[in-house]
């Protein structure tokens, strides 16, 4: 018998919101379910169970905000006799700071939870509408924000629309400011504790991109890769050779990690930031990094992110993407000790051979801890990163 | 397929994959990138659903021609005619 308690996502999480169960008691579940949604500073994070049992009951109640640590489920494990169980104390439940939550629908007999945007369920919980009775379009039948819009339609209109946070084309199911001072939080440890050092190098990208083209010629858009695909499997497959720059800074110092949990920093529209990671990325091939890109990007759109990946990364590579500036000079998401960025990629004037010419490149820097290594080690780290890249087609 | 129907579906791929867009809001000259902050995995996202739903090749030099609302349903409406 063992109890599922809140989850700290992140250093600076002190609570959560739980949103809704996956599970009902007398379900097996086994490692890594995800058993419930929490909506904390970061959005709506899907919470992975770490032992195998049975729920004996749960202990929390979707819309009621918990601290971390605080008790949501009963596990029982095969060798229990009948859970025994006092009821939770609703008086040890500390009140949550925000209104009185959303009615949100319980997970019933009948088709089970209803996966659904934060967005869309942010909109439905303004509009005192069940996500139950709206038809989903998205994903895996997932509500949308457009759904619950269209869900109103069919209904009297509410006497006016409620206000929204964040810009007219922002994430309205989101609070910025919530996720603003979880950034803040973590970056201000971050600038505090570690001693941040900077490279910067550029790298021609001609050989990548050729290969890139060649490629994606041949191929439907579902299989297409990106630039950004080439720099993630190259960072990734560099830390092989400098593994200080891969790993956790705790309170006994630093330990390297045997995977790579490769952290990508995922901008939102309407401000804020978040880096879930790709799991043991290290013998992965371009197409299959590519293709953990891809859902990462997507679920982290439609707010259906795994605890695991955002508590778990190794290193982060922060990308610009295509339209951006030369280079970007990152702070440290600890306890991670390097972070990896690449500028947007741009046609530059290049020495080949002794020869000027045009062509594409990038500007890769880093910016790693100087409790663990030195800029001569981060400078090896570059330096296998532009070698990588320049042989796109390596197994 | 109406021009409004290419339209329709076009936006409907969009918020697809990215469901925290408000379809109310978005201009049919608005950049995907620079004013709904595509990034470039979005967009190659909403190439694939519309390379499904249209069953067109839709190649990396054309991408381009989709910056716009208004400009991806006039290429798509050239395309689906072709």
């Amino acid at each position: 018998m063992s109890l599922f308690t809140m989850p700290s996502l992140g250093a600076d999480m002190e609570e959560g919101k739980l949103i809704e169960w996956l599970v009902k008691p007398g379900d097996h579940v086994a490692k890594g379910d995800i058993v419930a949604v929490v909506e904390t500073q970061k959005g709506a994070i899907e919470i992975e169970i770490f032992e195998a049992g049975q729920i004996s009951a749960l202990l929390a109640e979707p819309g009621q905000t918990l601290p971390v640590g605080a008790p949501l489920a009963q596990i029982g494990t095969a060798q229990d006799e009948a859970p025994s169980v006092a009821p939770p104390r609703q008086e040890q439940l500390p009140q949550a700071a925000q209104p009185p939550a959303p009615s949100v629908a319980p997970v019933g007999g009948s088709g089970g939870p209803r996966p659904a945007s934060p967005a869309a369920r942010a909109r439905a919980a303004d509009l005192g509408l069940a996500l139950e009775t709206v038809a989903g379009s998205g994903p895996g039948g997932a509500v949308l924000l457009a759904d619950v819009e269209a869900g109103t339609r069919l209904r009297p209109a509410p006497p006016t629309a409620p206000a929204r946070d964040g810009g007219p084309k922002g994430r309205p199911g989101l609070d910025l400011t919530e996720m603003r001072r979880a950034i803040a939080a973590a970056m201000s440890r971050s600038k505090r504790e570690i001693p941040h050092y900077y490279l910067s190098h550029e790298i021609a990208l001609h050989a990548a991109q050729g290969w890139l083209a060649a490629t994606n010629a041949a191929r439907p858009p579902d299989r297409r890769l990106l630039m950004g695909a080439l720099l993630v499997r190259a960072t990734v497959r560099a830390l092989a050779k400098v593994p200080e720059m891969n790993g956790r800074f705790d309170e006994g110092g630093f330990v390297p990690s045997a995977t790579v949990n490769c952290g990508l920093a995922i901008a939102l529209r309407g401000g804020g930031l978040i880096a879930p990671a790709i799991p043991d990325a290290q013998d992965l091939d371009s197409d299959t990094i590519m293709q953990r890109m891809r859902d990462l990007v997507a679920r982290t759109r439609a707010g259906r992110l795994r605890n695991s990946e955002i508590t778990q990364g190794t290193i982060t590579v922060s990308s610009l993407g295509e339209t951006g500036v030369d280079a970007m000079f990152g702070v440290i998401y600890p306890p991670q000790v390097a972070l990896v960025g690449f500028g947007a990629p741009r046609v530059r004037p290049l020495v080949q051979d002794g020869i000027l010419t045009p062509g594409l490149a990038v500007t890769a820097t880093l910016a790693a801890d100087h409790r663990v290594s030195d800029g001569r080690r981060g400078a090896v780290f570059l330096a296998e990163i532009d070698r990588l890249l320049q042989e796109p087609d390596s197994p | 397929m109406t021009p409004q129907e290419i339209r329709a579906a076009f936006i409907a791929d969009l918020i697809g994959i990215a469901p925290d867009l408000d379809p109310a809001a978005i201009g049919d000259d608005d950049h995907l990138q620079d004013d709904l902050g595509l990034d470039s995995m979005d967009f190659l996202n909403l190439v694939s659903a519309l390379h499904k739903r249209f069953s067109l090749p839709i190649p990396e030099s054309d991408y381009p021609r989709l910056a716009t609302p208004s400009k991806a349903a006039a290429y798509l409406a050239k395309m689906l005619t072709a």
